[in-house]
């Protein structure tokens, strides 16, 4: 049947209402899972079973330049969202491949900084401690992993599709979500590594 | 190339193995008969890949009523092994046999027999309530209820392929740890629980997003029926409680899957951890199950009393209340654990306040029948049961809340009575008094109501004889999950139990006569106008059994129990309706697929099938980026085919 405009746009209106709500609701639900595992961090961070602590393992200049990245690329991820709020695609693409960039050395960095402590014979089967400040910061990095492969895949879209109503409702997703791991970011930077050097 | 699974997966005790062969037997029958008769092309279109509520309701129902049996099952088993096993008689089966009954009956029952027909209920009576057409997000409630179909599936293989978990319904570190359990049980159990928990936690968001943006116009939010505020509370709940369980039993996975210490003896690992949070999740979950039921019956009782709720800002307040108490509750199961004075006071002192709020509710339903005209119906009958039983079940939970009488009956045979009472007196007589509420309106013909009473009266006796002297035998000082014991003067009481559960089970099977019988007489019992309860919310407005989009004209609603509101006023005929095309969603068979990969890759990650693990995860990841990035698909109902829809159905009302 035939839709006028007005009806088209006040259904795709509902829709990314519905779909908003319901993504806020399910970032709550991330949050709390989050919340669960630093509730855990916290007790076990002095479980250390004569294996090192904090402050032999953590390189906070590493994890500043690390968060540094994150932010940025936060910063670049709203700016993603301005450019598809101005119909600008060409811009929103450039942008969204420098948040990917960042988000990707970011990725790398704590994979590097994984993969030292490994080497050292500190993995999370060292002890308690290790166990859970693996679980905690690698759960946030397999979550900007995930942001990864949806930025991918909204680049691929935006660039055959362009900025249709669907696009633009998935770019404020894929912004909210990243902002989201910004904020627990921020959360593991203070809480397990600033606290963990003292 | 298979991980650790060998042949030697397959191999069972003989009384197993038979059990397997029979059931697999059957199954290859049912199989053939689909077949044959071309009926699993119908069920795949018309069931499988539909995306209406109402049918995926009924999906969950099925799927629920057959782990019933399952659970009753082990019920029976657990009850005439406590019965034999005394003194020198060791009873009908061994230790290890045993404990994968218990850890089963309790699963199947909270899992998939309580969530799965909560669900149901919800799916199919919370969007007609809400005056909508459909859910928030049709696509993923169909996924919401393959995964826990995944779930049921993965569960029941691990009878067949391997061995059911060991370590009871709740896997309890350190025994549920690979150095004291290194077998596939508590996996199986651990994969199956986060399939399903991600399923209930998509349900939930879902349902939330359905209450807060589909509801009719005209329904704020205090004209809402109680029902649907209970679901908003109860979803509420799943929200924030399912992502702990998701967390925990992640935990515990990489415990045993890669080395890690959350949980072990050793290295720092710190078992209460566990406790705290399952718990954490637990004790919010008891709520998830119950609030829906005290919704249930906050619509039963002014229907059946012909007034209206009494008290309903005080309903909604308490429905409130106790979910955000929910939360702060967790640590009274566990007292023992040695937290000291000033928290165990904390603890008791909230699990007592959070009996006000239940107790507002009840004193609000017993005022709403007070001085109203009672109808004796069967759900009405179910919720008079549910009154008493859980009166007393909730006086004993007070009773536990004090931490000094909480050591004394601690993990005994006390608890066991009080949590059953809680369950089957709320949860599960809500569910049956909701089934035979609504039955008709999704058939169009009632339930026998003579059977059904027969059904609740088997039901409530066998339920006191089954209970009461639990409560006598845990204060007598018998612990639960005791697969032998020495008292002989225990036995007694025991027996008793085990003919409790016998009579429940013919309750059981009154109630599957019942279901058979009333549709062979289905002819007798016609609702004619789809409203046989003279109910008061809007679901009762639409012929039984309501079209798939369930209002052909969106109703605009001005007060609390609208239906009523309307027939006061006289319902007038509407002429000249102006009928409109409706948007249904289309068919789809994506829940399925993705439902079937991610179980794959949960058997896979139990067997330690690597390649299996990355094939499946890749697969299942690329069915859902697919899913998301393809252009959304309606059917439309035209104009012309709801008029002929809506004609058919006056016409049914008219000569019926």
């Amino acid at each position: 049947m035939s839709q006028t405009p007005e009806t088209q746009q006040a259904k795709a209106a509902f829709i990314a209402s519905k779909v908003g709500l319901g993504f806020w609701i399910y970032l709550m639900t991330d949050l709390v899972l989050f919340a669960s595992l630093f509730a855990t961090f916290a007790v076990l961070r002095n479980n250390t079973f004569g294996g090192p602590g904090g402050p032999q393992i953590f390189n906070l200049p590493y994890v500043l330049v690390e968060t540094i990245i994150l932010l940025t690329s936060s910063f670049t991820a709203g700016l993603v969202t301005i450019s598809v709020s101005r119909a600008n695609k060409r811009l929103a693409l450039v942008f969204l491949a420098i948040t990917f960039v960042l988000g990707l050395s970011f990725v790398a960095m704590e994979l590097s900084e994984f993969s030292h402590l490994i080497h050292d014979g500190n993995s999370w089967t060292r002890s308690g401690f290790l166990t859970a400040f693996f679980t905690l910061v690698g759960t946030h990095g397999l979550h900007i992993s995930i942001g990864l492969l949806w930025m991918l895949v909204m680049g691929y879209r935006i660039f055959k599709k362009g900025l249709t109503v669907n696009t633009i409702r998935q770019v404020t997703l894929l912004s909210m979500f990243w902002h989201f791991l910004d904020i627990v970011w921020i959360f593991i930077f203070s809480i397990v590594y600033m606290i963990g050097v003292l | 190339m298979f991980g650790r699974l060998t042949l030697g997966a397959f191999v069972h005790d003989p009384i197993t193995e038979i059990t397997i062969i029979a059931t697999m037997l059957l199954a290859l029958v049912g199989v053939i008969f689909l077949f044959k008769f071309k009926l699993i092309g119908w069920l795949w279109k018309n069931w499988f890949t539909s995306l209406d509520p109402k049918k995926i309701g009924v999906m969950y129902l099925c799927v629920a009523a057959l782990m019933l049996l399952r659970g009753l099952a082990d019920a029976l088993l657990i009850r005439a092994q406590q019965a034999t096993s005394v003194g020198a008689s060791h009873g009908i089966v061994n230790a290890d046999t045993f404990q994968q009954i218990f850890s089963s009956h309790g699963t199947m029952m909270i899992f998939f027999v309580a969530m799965g027909a909560l669900f149901g209920i919800i799916n199919m009576i919370l969007p007609m309530q809400v005056g909508s057409r459909d859910v928030a997000f049709p696509l993923l409630n169909s996924i919401s209820f393959w995964l826990f179909f995944g779930g049921v599936a993965l569960i029941n293989m691990s009878i067949i392929v391997g061995s059911f978990s060991n370590a009871g319904w709740l896997a309890y570190p350190p025994l549920s740890e690979l150095a004291f359990n290194p077998g596939v049980g508590v996996d199986y159990w651990i994969w199956s629980l986060e399939i399903a928990g991600i399923g209930s936690l998509l349900t939930g968001i879902n349902f939330i997003v359905t209450i807060l943006k589909m509801r009719a116009p005209g329904m704020t939010l205090m004209k809402m029926p109680i029902f649907v505020w209970s679901v908003l509370c109860s979803m509420s709940l799943v929200t924030f409680a399912f992502p702990i369980l998701t967390a925990t039993l992640t935990m515990l996975a990489l415990d045993r899957t890669i080395g890690t210490h959350f949980f072990t003896a050793g290295f720092g690992g710190d078992a209460m951890m566990y406790i705290n949070l399952i718990w954490a999740w637990g004790h919010p979950e008891v709520y998830i199950l119950i609030l829906p039921a005290f919704g249930v019956f906050s619509e039963i009782v002014p229907v059946f009393s012909g007034k209206r709720l009494f008290g309903y800002k005080s309903m909604v307040v308490a429905l409130v209340a106790i979910t955000i108490l929910s939360f702060t509750v967790w640590l009274h199961h566990f007292f023992t654990m040695g937290a000291g004075a000033d928290v165990n006071a904390f603890f008791g002192i909230m699990t007592m306040i959070i009996s006000i709020p239940t107790g507002v509710k009840v004193f609000n339903w017993l005022f709403t029948m007070y001085r109203g005209r009672i109808r004796l119906t069967t759900p009405m009958m179910w919720f008079l049961g549910f009154i008493v039983t859980f009166t007393i079940g909730g006086v004993a939970g007070v009773l536990m809340a004090v931490p000094a009488i909480d050591f004394e009956v601690h993990n005994s045979l006390f608890l066991v009575a009080h949590f059953h009472t809680m369950i089957i007196g709320g949860v599960v007589f809500g569910i049956f008094a909701g089934f035979t509420y609504w039955f008709p309106k999704f058939t169009g013909f009632t339930l026998n109501e003579r059977l059904g009473r027969y059904a609740f009266w088997l039901w409530i006796t066998g339920f006191c004889l089954a209970f009461i002297p639990l409560y006598i035998l845990g204060l007598l000082g018998a612990t639960r999950r005791l697969d032998h014991y020495v008292d002989a003067g225990w036995q007694g009481f025991f027996v008793i139990a085990a003919i409790g559960a016998v009579i429940i089970c013919a309750g059981v099977g009154m109630q599957m006569l019942q279901i058979v019988v009333s549709i062979v007489q289905r002819k007798q019992n016609l609702v004619i106008d789809g409203d046989p309860w003279n109910g008061r919310t809007l679901e009762w407005s639409t012929v039984a059994p309501p079209p798939e989009y369930n209002y052909a004209i969106v109703p605009e609603v001005t007060e609390r129990d609208e239906f009523w509101v309307m027939k006061k006023k006289g319902l007038q005929k509407k002429t000249n309706i102006v009928y409109e095309a409706i948007d249904v969603p289309k068919n789809s068979s994506f829940g399925i697929f993705i439902a079937v990969f991610a179980s794959l890759f949960a058997f896979a990650v139990i067997w330690h099938i690597v390649w299996l693990v990355i094939v499946a995860l890749i697969i299942t990841i690329l069915i859902i980026i697919f899913m998301l990035t393809r252009d959304r698909e309606d059917d439309t109902i035209s104009a012309k085919e709801v008029e002929e829809i809506e004609l058919a159905a006056e016409k049914n009302r008219l000569y019926a």
